[in-house]
């Protein structure tokens, strides 16, 4: 999966949880840029994520989770190419 | 896993939130949440509705007008709840309430009932749910600790949670919903585990068993969580572990709308608003084949075949519906003699005829078929649930019909029992003897109606009934059914007040009020406890907070009989007049004219009246009672000595 279709899902899965069609990420986007986006939703968009691509975080990785770009790499490097 | 099997998919959810956020009318927008929460969905499509649903009534929408019964909930949890919200408010909206929910923070549970907390206070919740985990409170047990030891910490952490709920019940005269405990913490001994009384999950397994008992001693609900864990199985976003370390969910996102909803048909029971009536189609859902092509000995029903043992399945867990008081029917395309001979010469049936309280089978369409049933049964059309295997048939009636449940089905027969028991339709806040009693019951009424298409006058009729009523100021016997009833009965209730067993237990001791359970037998039976009265004093009169009755007799003169019980009991308490209030629910309308039908002559309302309420009085002695064909036996020390 390349970045354009990560980002994309990303998008939508934003939209969702924070019910707002205007949003679009990019790698630099962290909480602050981002109404509503407080540790609660963080969880929603962890397990939106899990859902949308398959996948599963481990505790660490939850860990070093700084901007939407090292969320973006983790994903990638789950779902792999 | 779809944890909502039974709710059927939208086309395009994602489309149709999109299109219901443009709309301006806050009343519209309000019901189309409502219509989105009835199809399955996952938590965050959940949270979209529940933002609809939330900006609507913050713009002034008004539940009542939407069909929706306010109700408030306050979870106390030992841990996150915050994001299950969303899910029980919009599995309210499915269930026909508008849920409120109140929560406090996680751990807080014993300071805000023990203490003082003004912001349950103010909330004034009807329904406390305590929404504990196994490891909150953990009871410190050595491992090598007797047997004696173990019952004897259970016993008092069982106790500690009585008190908790008996305040809740106090301060706020609150319905009590205890969760039970999800084992998080993985066993240590395997399947040695329960062979030693202080391993983890044998101390969880006793808990349980410690607060079940206690709670159905205390007329505490359960929320049976452990056992909800046990039927989903591992890993389906209950006791998370992830989850649990990054921010101390119990229920994860994941899980949210089956959580969600088994909050919220607790809460629908306890509002009264549980499904009643289970209607059944015939051709492949009850049997195998077509009865009409395939003859009573080519359909696949009974020992032998799978698909026959599949559907003798689906008949043996209607049947135990029936049993537990839910009215069974049937609503089917055949010829009425075809369909009705297979119930009759079929050997393998677990269902009999005399189990169905309403039998259609015509070649008209349901949705017409399923009126008259919940018409001929009494019961409004929102209590009925329809079983149809086809497709195309639940899909008309969700569309004509949007008020009657239609579960989705699985493909297969062998699936139905499990996937109609997973929906909750049922659920309930009691099971007594009348519950039990019920199908014989409604099997009564049938040859009630033939009793009266035979007799020429009505007046005959009902003298032929040998009708009698039976009235007893409400003791430990009665108090279950009777706040049963008070809290599901829709149709002829003058006020729609809803109850505690806490409420009426405080009424019937005091001598000024009066707390009524009414039961009435005639010839074809006992039809069990079929109207409550709770009345207090208001100025010189005995003021009537609640009437209602079952609709199942209707027009046998048991309003007129009542009221001759009550007159008695109110000049012996003292009171010189009855003073009746009606406020209209929307779906009380039946009874809109039932004081003047009485007698009793319109007043102005008592200060503290609610705005849409009106009121009626009834001067003692002032005039003959009007007559009524039922003997009446009351329980004299109680119901006439104050």
């Amino acid at each position: 999966m390349n970045d354009t279709q990560v980002y994309s899902q990303l998008n939508e899965i934003f939209r969702e949880v924070f019910d707002d069609e205007g949003i679009t990420v990019d790698a630099a986007t962290t909480a602050h840029d981002v109404e509503g986006w407080d540790s609660a939703a963080h969880v929603s968009l962890i397990v939106a994520a899990e859902m949308k691509f398959g996948i599963r975080f481990r505790t660490a990785e939850l860990d070093s989770l700084h901007n939407v770009g090292d969320f973006a790499q983790l994903i990638q490097s789950k779902v792999g190419a | 896993m779809d944890q909502l099997a039974w709710l059927p998919p939208h086309p395009d959810l994602g489309a149709a939130l999109a299109s219901a956020r443009t709309e301006d009318n806050p009343q519209a927008l309000l019901a189309t949440a409502a219509r989105l929460s009835g199809f399955r969905r996952d938590f965050a499509a959940t949270g979209r509705i529940d933002r609809l649903a939330q900006r609507a009534i913050a713009e002034g929408a008004t539940p009542k007008s939407a069909g929706l019964a306010p109700y408030r909930v306050a979870v106390l949890a030992s841990h996150t709840v915050d994001h299950l919200l969303p899910a029980m408010r919009v599995a309210g909206l499915s269930r026909r309430l508008a849920l409120a929910v109140h929560t406090t923070a996680y751990g807080q549970y014993r300071q805000s009932l023990l203490g003082e907390d003004p912001a349950l206070a103010a909330f004034a919740p009807q329904m406390v749910l305590l929404a504990l985990d196994a490891r909150d409170a953990p009871l410190e047990l050595p491992l090598t600790a007797s047997d004696e030891t173990v019952e004897a910490a259970v016993a008092a952490r069982v106790d500690e949670l009585r008190r908790l709920w008996r305040r809740a019940r106090q301060r706020f005269a609150a319905q009590v919903v205890q969760q039970t405990l999800v084992p998080l913490d993985p066993p240590l001994f395997g399947s040695f585990e329960a062979l030693v009384p202080a391993s983890p999950w044998s101390v969880v397994e006793r808990l349980n068993a410690a607060i079940r008992a206690a709670a159905r001693a205390e007329g505490v609900l359960l929320l049976d969580l452990a056992w909800e864990a046990a039927r989903l199985g591992q890993g389906q976003g209950l006791g998370d572990a992830v989850r649990w370390h990054q921010a101390k969910q119990l229920v994860s996102h994941a899980l949210a709308p089956l959580y969600g909803d088994l909050v919220a048909r607790i809460a629908a029971a306890a509002a009264g608003l549980s499904k009643k009536c289970l209607v059944l189609d015939l051709d492949n859902t009850l049997w195998g084949g077509v009865i009409g092509d395939d003859g009573i000995a080519g359909i696949k029903l009974g020992q032998g075949s799978p698909t026959g043992e599949a559907f003798l399945s689906v008949q043996r867990y209607a049947a135990a519906l029936g049993q537990r008081g839910v009215i069974l029917a049937v609503c089917s395309k055949n010829d009425m003699a075809v369909a009705e001979a297979a119930f009759a010469e079929h050997p393998e049936m677990a269902l009999k005829r005399a189990d169905i309280a309403c039998f259609v089978a015509n070649w008209q369409d349901k949705a017409s078929n399923l009126r008259q049933i919940a018409q001929r049964l009494n019961i409004g059309i929102d209590s009925l649930v329809f079983l149809d295997d086809n497709p195309a048939e639940r899909d008309i009636i969700r569309r004509e019909l949007p008020e009657v449940a239609v579960p989705e089905l699985p493909e297969d027969a062998a699936d139905y029992a499990a996937c109609l028991a997973s929906a909750g339709y049922f659920e309930t806040i009691a099971f007594t003897a009348d519950d039990a009693g019920r199908g014989r019951a409604y099997a009564a009424g049938e040859e009630r109606r033939a009793a009266m298409e035979e007799a020429t006058d009505m007046e005959g009729y009902l003298q032929g009934l040998a009708m009698v009523l039976q009235a007893r100021e409400v003791g430990p016997a009665e108090l279950p059914r009777t706040v049963q009833l008070v809290n599901k009965t829709n149709q002829f209730n003058l006020t729609t007040r809803r109850t505690t067993e806490a409420a009426v237990e405080a009424l019937a001791a005091d001598p000024r009020s009066l707390a009524l359970s009414l039961r009435l037998r005639d010839k074809f039976g006992d039809n069990g406890l079929i109207a409550v009265i709770l009345a207090q004093p208001e100025g010189d009169a005995l003021r009537i907070d609640t009437w209602l009755m079952s609709c199942r007799v209707l027009g046998r003169q048991v309003e007129e009989a009542t009221l001759a019980v009550l007159a008695e009991a109110a000049a012996a308490r003292g009171y010189r007049a009855l003073l009746g209030e009606y406020i209209p629910s929307g779906r009380n309308g039946m009874v809109e004219a039932h004081y003047p039908r009485l007698g009793f002559t319109p007043c102005d309302p008592p200060p503290g009246a609610v705005p849409e309420a009106r009121f009626w009085r009834y001067v003692l002695d002032a005039a003959p009672l009007p007559p009524h064909a039922i003997a009446i036996e009351t329980q004299r020390e109680q119901v006439l000595t104050p």
